[in-house]
């Protein structure tokens, strides 16, 4: 018989010289690490229930507690690692499918990392956007085919229908039940102030947020939770989810415990019943039967609003993209193997689909081969985690981009990657109370407010370097870019030249 | 390593003159301008754009070429005998100018597509013509189409332009319109054809500048069947002029509010009807805008348009006398041939100067 007991992955560590026993610490963990020991009046924790999510560290008013990794080892072996041979015991224990949230962190190639922008240096002069107009506005969108005049000779100016943003980054798909009301309604106020839009999700859409409406994408997904008229016509743009790229060719699972309250309202399921997504949707079995969906959703709204088909970045994703461009789409998503999720089973997380630098390059690649990439927009997701990131997608051929992880980052997500277990220090991906409060969206959607408007600086500042003073013209201006580090290959896929070239 | 197979950034200096009454004049007046700035190119490029300088010939396509060899030369007229009826044939006179050198065989045809070849084609006469032009200079190796268009012509050579002006015996022809092009490229460029104008069919486009919008422009163009095999702004710059004009039928003024737009907070302020046709072509050809620095003249058939970006990042002066107008990089290459000026102004960034001639002229 094995022993099940498992050293901790990280430790606790008290100054007990700082310690002043005021026991926030325990008040503030839901995982219940810290604990009292009114006998030797002294704070102990259990290690072996700490995620690492630091809500203890930066609430501690003596800077007492900090988390370190346990130096406790297995012997040595390049071939099994810790974590491979923990994952066994796990499954050894209890047979089930292992659990992981957010998106993949094991050691696969950042492209973007591996790309370096480029600058005017005399021949063309740079433009310091504090004196010039910057422009990084996008229109989002199909585009007119044809010029079409009237009898005057006036051109008919019938655009397709379209969205507007102020500056190329949305919030991407993070549902009201895998996310907090308080985190719905920051993202939501953050969009409407910034003039970009962000994402119900799949989950529905509470009716307090209705008044957001131009500034939302509203989600269909496989299990078309909360989706009705009101809800698709509340929008600006509609996305039918195919996929997700923590966990492409999956459904999802929301366990019954999150559904409580308004959140089994929104969901327009009963309380407590689990919310699952089939894998597929079970009225798209193939290319076609999207086209039906699309045109489906465009009759329920008059033909107003844009649709948006979301896929994962999987291995032949540009002729599945070239074929969604085809079928009455207006934007393609296409989320990378890195993006994030609040559940997904770890070996589909960490093992399938592409990096979305690869895809992004192919797609747009392929749309132009095909003569079609004036059909639809792209918007890349998974993961965007800076303005540089931005600039290199949009150089590499995207649209716009999508952000999920940088914006839970920006209300006080410290990457513990425990959504799953629905115990938020942070308020963020929980649904008790007690913890949703912690979150303020006063301030929360403030601090969305600084991140997109300190990313648009940024992004200024990089365009007019570059003497480019419109986004438009970055829009797979892929000379702006090079790369280092990489084959040929690799090149050649994302379409630029090695640094030094 | 000629210029296609790298990036090659150039300075330069342009220069345009045309008659509004069609009046002939003579390409002397041109090179006058032109020499003037000098110190603006750096020996590697200079060339000519001529309109109305083939009256007798006016109905036919005018290729002018560049070959390397025999071999390509054979090749390339059994292309040419094989789609067009070819009218007349003979080399360019030129005459020999000690500061030119290495010249390639410079020839010309005046050549109308065969009937039955455009028939079968399914395309118009002018498209049927633009394909030729890029079969020829995509699968004929040493052969190149360098002008195309009717009653026109280009000539380009490596060199300052004045030489290149002498070397064409420009003084020769008479048109309604000269442009004027002489370059500063960073690296040699290693073969004539790198030099400007870059024409096809009748539009010819001279530019200074270096657009940062390069790239992106280039890759939205290719979608639509041109390809950029000089790596050259003027070159993209040109197909993009061609298939806005020619293929999408916008009018110039509206070519120049796609390439150099308006600034979303300038269309804002505009009244309904303009702020929404600006909006629309804003965004349906939205990679078709053309940022950083160019100061640009394009001449088509009857007539000559002047634009700047839309930051005025290059410098460009136009002129006007009596029928006459005059555009460049500098006034005092106007001056120079004109000093008793009507008028002259600086357009504003992304203000198209358009000229044609008056009616009934040609």
């Amino acid at each position: 018989m094995a022993v099940n007991y498992i050293y901790p992955e990280y430790e606790v560590v008290r100054n007990y010289d700082r310690c002043i026993a005021c026991r926030v610490c325990e008040r503030q963990c839901a995982n219940e690490v810290h604990e009292y020991l009114k006998d030797i009046k002294k704070m102990v924790a259990d290690d072996s229930k700490c995620v690492n999510c630091h809500r203890c560290v930066s609430l501690c008013p003596t800077r007492a507690l900090k988390i370190v990794k346990t130096d406790h080892t297995f012997k040595e072996n390049a071939n099994w690692s810790g974590k491979s041979i923990q994952e066994i015991y796990k499954q050894a224990e209890g047979g089930g499918v292992l659990l992981s949230s957010m998106g993949n962190p094991e050691k696969y190639p950042v492209y973007f990392d591996k790309i370096l922008l480029n600058a005017s240096q005399v021949t063309n002069p740079s433009i310091d956007p504090l004196r010039e107009p910057m422009e990084t506005k996008v229109l989002l969108g199909s585009k007119a085919q044809n010029i079409e005049r009237d009898e005057n000779g006036r051109i008919k100016k019938v655009m397709p229908p379209h969205v507007e943003l102020s500056v190329p980054v949305m919030f991407s798909a993070m549902s009201y039940g895998s996310i907090s009301y308080n985190a719905h309604e920051s993202l939501a106020r953050a969009a409407s102030e910034l003039g970009i839009l962000y994402n119900t999700g799949e989950g529905g859409l509470h009716e307090d947020f209705y008044k957001y409406g131009k500034n939302t994408i509203v989600q269909v997904a496989s299990g078309r939770f909360g989706v009705h008229k009101a809800y698709l016509n509340s929008s600006a743009a509609i996305e039918i989810k195919m996929g997700q790229g923590a966990k492409p060719g999956i459904g999802g699972h929301l366990p019954g415990a999150k559904i409580v309250g308004d959140i089994s309202k929104t969901r327009m399921i009963p309380e407590g019943s689990d919310a699952i997504s089939p894998a597929p949707h079970h009225d798209i079995y193939s290319i076609e039967d999207l086209r039906q969906l699309v045109f489906s959703l465009k009759e329920a709204t008059g033909y107003t609003k844009p649709v948006i088909v979301k896929i994962a970045a999987v291995h032949n994703v540009s002729a599945i993209a070239s074929g969604i461009a085809r079928s009455g789409a207006d934007i393609i998503a296409i989320d990378g193997f890195r993006g994030g999720t609040g559940a997904a089973p770890t070996r589909i997380r960490d093992h399938v689909g592409l990096p979305i630098e690869l895809a992004l390059a192919s797609v747009d690649k392929r749309l132009r081969d095909e003569g079609i990439r004036n059909n639809v927009s792209l918007v890349v997701a998974g993961s965007i985690r800076s303005s540089a990131d931005v600039v290199k997608a949009v150089a590499l051929g995207a649209d716009a981009v999508y952000i999920g992880t940088a914006a839970l980052i920006a209300l006080g997500c410290h990457l513990c990657r425990s959504c799953h277990t629905g115990k938020c220090n942070w308020g963020i991906a929980t649904q008790k109370e007690e913890l949703v409060k912690r979150l303020n969206p006063n301030l929360g959607y403030k601090r969305l407010v600084n991140l997109i408007t300190a990313w648009k600086h940024e992004i200024k500042e990089m365009m007019g370097g570059m003497g480019i003073n419109s986004i438009e013209a970055l829009k797979g201006n892929r000379l702006m870019l090079r790369g280092v580090g990489l084959n040929e290959k690799e090149l050649e896929i994302l379409g630029i030249k090695h640094a030094g070239e | 390593m000629r210029e296609g197979m790298f990036r090659n950034l150039s300075g330069c200096a342009v220069s345009g003159i045309f008659s509004k009454s069609g009046k002939r004049f003579s390409g002397e007046l041109i090179i006058d301008s032109i020499s003037v700035m000098h110190e603006r190119s750096n020996g590697l490029g200079g060339g000519f754009a001529g309109y109305g300088i083939y009256p007798e010939y006016k109905d036919f396509y005018a290729f002018h070429m560049f070959y390397d060899n025999f071999a390509a030369k054979k090749e390339c007229e059994e292309f040419l005998e094989r789609h067009f009826d070819i009218i007349n044939l003979s080399k360019i006179p030129t005459r020999k100018v000690p500061q030119i050198k290495d010249e390639p065989l410079i020839w010309r045809y005046f050549v109308t597509p065969l009937p039955t070849k455009l028939a079968s084609s399914q395309l118009d006469e002018r498209e049927f013509v633009v394909k030729c032009v890029f079969r020829i200079n995509t699968s004929i190796k040493g052969a190149y189409v360098f002008s195309s268009g009717k009653n026109m012509g280009v000539f380009k050579a490596m060199g300052y332009p004045e030489d290149v002006g002498r070397f064409y015996r420009l003084e020769e022809y008479e048109g309604y319109c000269f442009t004027a092009h002489g370059r500063y490229p960073t690296n040699t460029p290693g073969w004539w054809g790198g030099a400007h104008p870059f024409a096809l069919l009748d539009y010819s486009v001279v530019h200074n500048g270096e657009i940062s919008s390069y790239d992106a422009n280039r890759r939205s163009i290719e979608m639509y069947g041109y390809k950029c095999t000089l790596q050259t702004d003027t070159e993209v710059i040109t197909y993009i002029i061609d298939y806005l004009n020619r293929k999408k039928g916008l009018t110039l003024k509206e070519v120049c509010s796609v390439i150099a737009a308006p600034f979303w907070s300038t269309i804002e302020r505009k009244p309904q009807e303009e702020r929404e046709e600006l909006e629309f072509l804003r965004s349906t050809f939205d990679s078709l805008l053309i940022t950083g620095p160019f100061s640009i003249i394009v001449g088509f058939e009857g007539g000559l348009m002047a634009l700047n970006d839309r930051l005025k990042l290059r410098s460009m002066v136009v002129g006007e006398k009596d029928d006459m107008f005059y555009v460049a990089s500098e006034e005092a290459a106007i001056r120079v041939i004109q000093n008793d000026l009507d008028r002259v102004w600086s357009p504003k960034g992304g203000e198209g100067v358009i000229i044609t001639l008056e009616k009934g002229k040609s």
